[in-house]
C-alpha cells in the first residue's frame, strides 16, 4: 500500500489500443467529435485512450444475442421509468428534486454489462438508471420516489438517494462530488480485503472542478486503488457548460495530472461504453490502477424538473437526438436479424406494464409510520433521541 | 477499583493502547491519517505501529482530510473498521461535508442498508497562542448532527475504555482528544479487554452545594475549581460527561436535584455550545429543583486571538468557574 515503495514505477499498459478513427482528432468541443489520438504534444508518458462509436460489433465484443435483448430491455426500463416519473411529478406524486439519466442510459448499461456482480457502484444524484440497470425493481424505486414504506430506503432516500447494497450499489449522493473519495474508499477496501472487486464511481462534469474530485485522484493514484473514476460527462453542470466552468475542458487529460490512464468514451453507444469499462476494469483489477474515464453523453431533459433549459438550443438538442443510445442499439439488433420491430416494441409494452404496476405498486403502499423517523439513524437501537 | 491493578501511562499511550488492542483483535482495523504512519503521529500516538502492523494497515495520507475521511468512509461502507486521525479537530472542516454528509447521513438515507463503522480521532480544542484557526472547540458542530456519536474523555483511563468501545461500535464516532492532554499522565486499567460504555457520564467528586459539568480539558478546571471552594467551604459534585452525545443527562439531573445549582463548563464558543444544550436539558427537566438560573463558563464570543494576555481571557478559568459557582450559591 502507501509507502511500501517509495516510488513504485506505474504499470503502465500498453498505449495505443483504441478502435479505428471515425473523425479528425480535432476536439476542442467536448460533446463534438471525439479524439481519436493523443492532441499535439501529448507527453509520451501519457496514457490516454480513445473510444469512439462504432468500432465494434457484438461478435468482436463477445455479447450473445440475450444479452443484446436483456441491455435493450434494461435501457427501455430506465427511459419509461422516467417518463412515468416526471409524469408523476407533474401529478404531485413525487417533491423534492427529480433529475432525469433520460439519454444517458448506454453508460449505466453498458457499465453494469461490463461489471462483476459484486464490483461497487456508487454515483451522485442522478440515479435512477444506475439503480435500476443494477438490478434494483421498478417497484421499490417507484415507492421510493412517492416516500412511501415500500420504497429502497423506506422512504427517507427520494430521488437522490437511492441504494441497494444488496447488488452492491453504494447510492444515490445529494453534494455534487461528495461521493468520488468515497468511490476510492469502496475500492480500497476491495485491495484490503483482497475480493479482486473494482470499484466504479460516477460523477458529473461539473462535480470535476470539485476538490473532492482531485483529493480522490491523487488517493487512488498513490495508493494504487482498483477504481475507476467515471465522469458522466453530458456537457452541462445546472445551466453551466463545460466550456464554461472548466479550465481544460478535455476532462481525460487531467488523469495526466494523477499518473493514471485516461479514456474518452463515446457514451451515446452501448458497445462503446461496454468495451471500455471491460477493457479498463480488467486493467484496474489486474494492476490495482486507477482510471479516469471521460464519457461524453447527453441528458435530453433539463437539469432537474424544474430546469425551463433556456442554455441550449433546440438544434442542438435535436441534432443529440440522432444518437439517442435505445434507438442506435434497437436498430443493431433488427439489421443484424436477432429480432424485429415487433418484438423489441413488445419488450417496450412489457415495460411499460412493469413501470405502470409500479406506480399502483408506489400509490397502495402506505406512508412511512412517524415512528420510523426515529429507525435507521444509528445502529444501536437504544438511542436517547431528543423528544 | 483496585489501584494496584493500575498502571500509570500517558493520555496518548493510552489512545495507541486501544488502537493496538484493537488491530491486534481484529485485522479489518486499520489506521490512517497524516503523518501517522513513518513519523510515527503528529503528537506521537502512533508510534511504533507502523512496524508493529505494516504500511497496509497504518496508511500515511497526503494533506486531504476531504478525500482521505471519504475513503475511510467508502471502506467502512464495504465492511472495513478505519480509524481516520485528524492532525487536529481544526482541520475537519474541510472534511465537513465527509463527516456531516456522507458518515452521519449514509445509513439513514439508505433505510438502514448500510451501516458506517468508523471512528474519527485527534487533538481538539484551544491549545495556547495559536490564533484563530488553530483554537477550536469543535464539538458542537457535530453534536449538533444526528447520526454522530461524539465522546471527548478527560483522562488515559477513560481515553482507552472509550476509544475501544468507539472502535468496537457500528456508528460513527467522533473522538476528542485535548491537544493539551497528549502528555497528561494518569492510571489506567489492566484490565484484559477494559471497555467503557459510551454514554455514561463519571462522578468524579461530590458534594452538595453545586454541581459542575465539564468534559475533556475543561474537567481538570472544574477539579480546580472545586478543591477551591472546598478550601472557603463549598462542596461541589464535579461531573464528566465523557460522551457528549449521546448525553447522560440522567446523571447530571440527579445531582442537580441534590445541589440544586449548576455550573457548566464547556470550551466552545457560549452561541450554542455543548453548555447551551446541557442548560436546557436541565431547566426543562429539573426546573423546580434550580435554586438559582443555570451558569455557563465558556470561551468568549469571539474567534480565539493570538496575544497572551488577550487568549488566557478568552478561555475559561478556574477564578470564571469559582465564581460563577459562588454567584449560583448566592455568596458573596
Ligand atoms: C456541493 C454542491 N453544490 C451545489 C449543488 C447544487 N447542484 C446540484 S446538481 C448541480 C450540477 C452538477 O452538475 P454535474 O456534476 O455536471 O452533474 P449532472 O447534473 O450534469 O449529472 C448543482 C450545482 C450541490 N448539490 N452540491
Amino acid at each position: 500500500m502507501a509507502n511500501e515503495t517509495k516510488k513504485a514505477p506505474r504499470k503502465r499498459a500498453a498505449k495505443g489500443k483504441s478502435t479505428p478513427p471515425d473523425t479528425t482528432s480535432d476536439a476542442k468541443k467536448p460533446n463534438g467529435q471525439l479524439p481519436t489520438e493523443p492532441p499535439k504534444g501529448t507527453p509520451d508518458d501519457a496514457d490516454f485512450r480513445f473510444y469512439t462509436k462504432g468500432g465494434h460489433t457484438h461478435e468482436s465484443l463477445g455479447l450473445s444475442e440475450d444479452d443484446l435483448v436483456g441491455m435493450y430491455r434494461s435501457m427501455m426500463l430506465q427511459r419509461r421509468f422516467e417518463e412515468r416519473a416526471a409524469q408523476m411529478y407533474g401529478r404531485q406524486k413525487i417533491s423534492g428534486f427529480l433529475h432525469l439519466y433520460i439519454g444517458q442510459e448506454a453508460v449505466s448499461t453498458g457499465t453494469v454489462q461490463a461489471l462483476q456482480p459484486a464490483d461497487p457502484i456508487i454515483t451522485a444524484y442522478r440515479d435512477h438508471g444506475l439503480g435500476l440497470a443494477r438490478g434494483m425493481t421498478a417497484n421499490e424505486c417507484m415507492a421510493e420516489l412517492f416516500g412511501k414504506i415500500d420504497g429502497s430506503s423506506r422512504g427517507k432516500g427520494g430521488s437522490m438517494h437511492f441504494f441497494d447494497v444488496e447488488h452492491h450499489f453504494y447510492g444515490g449522493h445529494g453534494i455534487v462530488g461528495g461521493q468520488i473519495p468515497v468511490a476510492v474508499g469502496l475500492g480500497f477496501a476491495a485491495k484490503y480485503k483482497e475480493t479482486g472487486n473494482v470499484a466504479v464511481g460516477f460523477f458529473g462534469d461539473g462535480a470535476i472542478n470539485q476538490g473532492a474530485f482531485h483529493e480522490a485522484a491523487n488517493l487512488a493514484s498513490l495508493y494504487d486503488i482498483p477504481v475507476l473514476l467515471c465522469c458522466e460527462n453530458n456537457a452541462y453542470g445546472m445551466g453551466t457548460s463545460v466550456e464554461r466552468s472548466t479550465a481544460q475542458p478535455e476532462l481525460y487529460k487531467k488523469a495526466y495530472a494523477y499518473d493514471m490512464t485516461g479514456a474518452v468514451v463515446n457514451g451515446m453507444d452501448v458497445f462503446e461504453v461496454y468495451y471500455a469499462m471491460s477493457e479498463l476494469a480488467k486493467q484496474a483489477r489486474e494492476q490495482n490502477r486507477p482510471a479516469l474515464v471521460d464519457i461524453r453523453t447527453y441528458r435530453y431533459r433539463g437539469h432537474s424538473m424544474s430546469d425551463p433549459q433556456k442554455y441550449r438550443t433546440k438544434e442542438e438538442m435535436e441534432s443529440k437526438k440522432n444518437e439517442d443510445p435505445i434507438i442506435r442499439l434497437k436498430s443493431y439488433i433488427v439489421d443484424q436479424g436477432f429480432s424485429d420491430n415487433e418484438a423489441l416494441d413488445g419488450i417496450d409494452e412489457e415495460v411499460k406494464q412493469v413501470v405502470l404496476e409500479s406506480v399502483e405498486f408506489a400509490e397502495n403502499s402506505p406512508f412511512p409510520p412517524v415512528e420510523t423517523m426515529y429507525e435507521d439513524v444509528y445502529v444501536q437501537d437504544d438511542y436517547p433521541f431528543i423528544v | 477499583m483496585n489501584r494496584r491493578d493500575m498502571a500509570e501511562i500517558q493520555f496518548r499511550e493510552a489512545l495507541r493502547a486501544a488502537m493496538v488492542e484493537e488491530m491486534e483483535r481484529d485485522e479489518d482495523v486499520f489506521l490512517m491519517g497524516e503523518e501517522v504512519a513513518e513519523y510515527n503521529g503528529a503528537y506521537k500516538v502512533s508510534e511504533g505501529m507502523l512496524d508493529q502492523f505494516g504500511p497496509k494497515r497504518v496508511i500515511d495520507t497526503p494533506i486531504s482530510e476531504n478525500g482521505f475521511s471519504g475513503l475511510g468512509i467508502g471502506a467502512a461502507m464495504m465492511g472495513l473498521r478505519p480509524i481516520v486521525e485528524f492532525m487536529t479537530w481544526n482541520f475537519t472542516f474541510v472534511a465537513f461535508d465527509q463527516i456531516v454528509s456522507n458518515a452521519a447521513k449514509m445509513r439513514y438515507m439508505s433505510g438502514g442498508q448500510l451501516k458506517v463503522p468508523i471512528v474519527f480521532r485527534g487533538g481538539n480544542g484551544a491549545a495556547g497562542q495559536l490564533a484563530a484557526t488553530h483554537n477550536n472547540s469543535t464539538e458542537a458542530f457535530y453534536t449538533n448532527v444526528p447520526g454522530l456519536k461524539v465522546i471527548a474523555p478527560s483522562n488515559p483511563d477513560d481515553a482507552k475504555g472509550l476509544l475501544k468501545a468507539a472502535i468496537r461500535d457500528d456508528d460513527p464516532v467522533l473522538f476528542m482528544e485535548s491537544e493539551l492532554m497528549f502528555g497528561m499522565k494518569g492510571e489506567v486499567s489492566d484490565d484484559e479487554d477494559y471497555i467503557l460504555p459510551i454514554g455514561k457520564a463519571r462522578v468524579a467528586r461530590e458534594g452538595d452545594d453545586v454541581t459542575f459539568v465539564a468534559h475533556s480539558k475543561s474537567y481538570w478546571l472544574a477539579m480546580e475549581a472545586a478543591e477551591e471552594l472546598a478550601k472557603q467551604g463549598y462542596e461541589a459534585t464535579v461531573i464528566d460527561p465523557r460522551t457528549l452525545r449521546p448525553f447522560d443527562t440522567e446523571t447530571v439531573l440527579e445531582s442537580v436535584k441534590k445541589t440544586n445549582r449548576l455550573v457548566i463548563i464547556d470550551e466552545c464558543s457560549p452561541y450554542g455550545g455543548i453548555a447551551s444544550e446541557v442548560a436546557f436539558r436541565i431547566q426543562q427537566q429539573a426546573f423546580d429543583h434550580l435554586d438559582a438560573p443555570i451558569a455557563r463558563v465558556t470561551a468568549k464570543d469571539t474567534p480565539a486571538p493570538y496575544a497572551k494576555n488577550l487568549i488566557e481571557a478568552w478561555m475559561p478559568t478556574v477564578d470564571e468557574a469559582i465564581a460563577a459557582a459562588k454567584k449560583v450559591m448566592y455568596v458573596d
